[in-house]
């Protein structure tokens, strides 16, 4: 709420930018400035299927609990943005993480689903939070 | 209690200071000590803040409505689509998601209330109530059902977790019988529970 605030962040974004220098490798198609060297390479395109990592570390975490261990579709590449989880902490978040949005079947994250066999939850996952995995 | 005069008097709740509450006013009085921002800005902010209404996204779908070619740019890039009718997103990143015959959208964010106010102002509290966000995602259907919105078993769901730096709004489909209506009629059908995906618009 507050402009001030919401400046700093801004200036402190717009600082590990220029730390990196545009590749265009991760630059969106909603506007994400490309975070260039300062960014972690894709690692994963449309299509791939991918398992979320079971892990619980403490802090500002935003991969929800009820996808951890659970695998989905990458649905798109969103771009690359500040690691939040160090953001939270007042730390640069770079280079910054390939954030993803990811499609997991609702029968999937919830055993007794009793819905649609299609229904579908899409989540937006950082790259660090996921592995690759072999198609069943 | 009954007053006299015939309605009653409850307690103003003004005096509860939560944690977090003292939290924010302790910061914020911290930062206009440091010239960081002024009252007058945070009233400012509050003011703009407030004046967002879901108008504004209904701008946008009765644009989408009407216009194919604006439909696809609105899809391929939400945020310079809505900056076309001068409705600056700022650093928001807006995904706009289509429901169509098969599919029908709804979004949530479970891990806070991320909601995109650019396009409709304050989320309602439902939106930031536990209830919602744990069970939308376990259980849509019983949810939207709940809001009085059946979802045919053919039609699949897709909840969309707003979890990090990406908004979403629905685009809602449009009703049948609104082929002579134009733009302005079509915007005033446009709900703000139909761009969150608890609605569906018909007339």
């Amino acid at each position: 709420m507050p402009g001030g605030v919401q400046a700093g962040m801004q200036a402190g974004m717009q600082a590990g930018m220029q730390a990196g220098g545009p590749t265009g490798g991760t630059a969106g198609m909603y506007g994400v400035e490309p975070h260039g060297a300062a960014a972690h390479a894709v690692a994963f395109s449309a299509g791939d299927r991918v398992r979320v990592r079971t892990a619980f570390p403490p802090g500002h975490v935003r991969t929800p609990f009820y996808c951890r261990g659970k695998s989905g579709v990458i649905e798109r590449l969103c771009g690359a943005f500040p690691n939040p989880e160090e953001l939270a902490y007042n730390r640069s978040g770079l280079p910054a993480q390939p954030l993803y949005r990811v499609r997991f079947a609702s029968r999937d994250l919830w055993p007794d689903y009793a819905g649609a066999a299609a229904d579908a939850v899409e989540i937006e996952i950082y790259q660090h939070w996921l592995d690759p995995e072999e198609s069943a | 209690m009954n007053a006299p005069h015939g309605h009653s008097h409850f307690r103003d709740d003004e005096d509860s200071l939560s944690y977090y509450r003292t939290m924010e006013i302790a910061v914020r009085e911290l930062l206009m000590e440091k010239g960081i921002f002024s009252a007058a800005e945070v009233r400012a902010q509050i003011e703009a803040m407030d004046a967002r209404t879901p108008a504004r996204g209904a701008a946008v779908v009765a644009r989408a409505w009407v216009d194919g070619a604006y439909r696809a740019r609105l899809l391929a890039n939400g945020a310079a689509a809505s900056e076309e009718l001068g409705l600056a997103v700022g650093p928001l990143k807006l995904v706009v998601v289509e429901n169509t015959p098969a599919t029908h959208n709804v979004i949530v964010c479970t891990l806070c209330s991320c909601y995109p106010r650019t396009l409709l102002g304050l989320p309602p509290d439902w939106y930031k109530s536990r209830e919602y966000r744990s069970r939308v995602v376990a259980e849509p259907r019983r949810v939207l059902e709940e809001f009085g919105t059946g979802v045919p078993g053919d039609v699949s769901i897709r909840v969309h977790d707003s979890t990090a730096d990406m908004r979403y709004l629905v685009l809602p489909m449009r009703p049948a019988g609104t082929e002579d209506m134009n733009e302005v009629q079509l915007a005033a059908l446009v709900s703000r529970d139909a761009m969150i995906g608890t609605a569906i618009i018909d007339r």
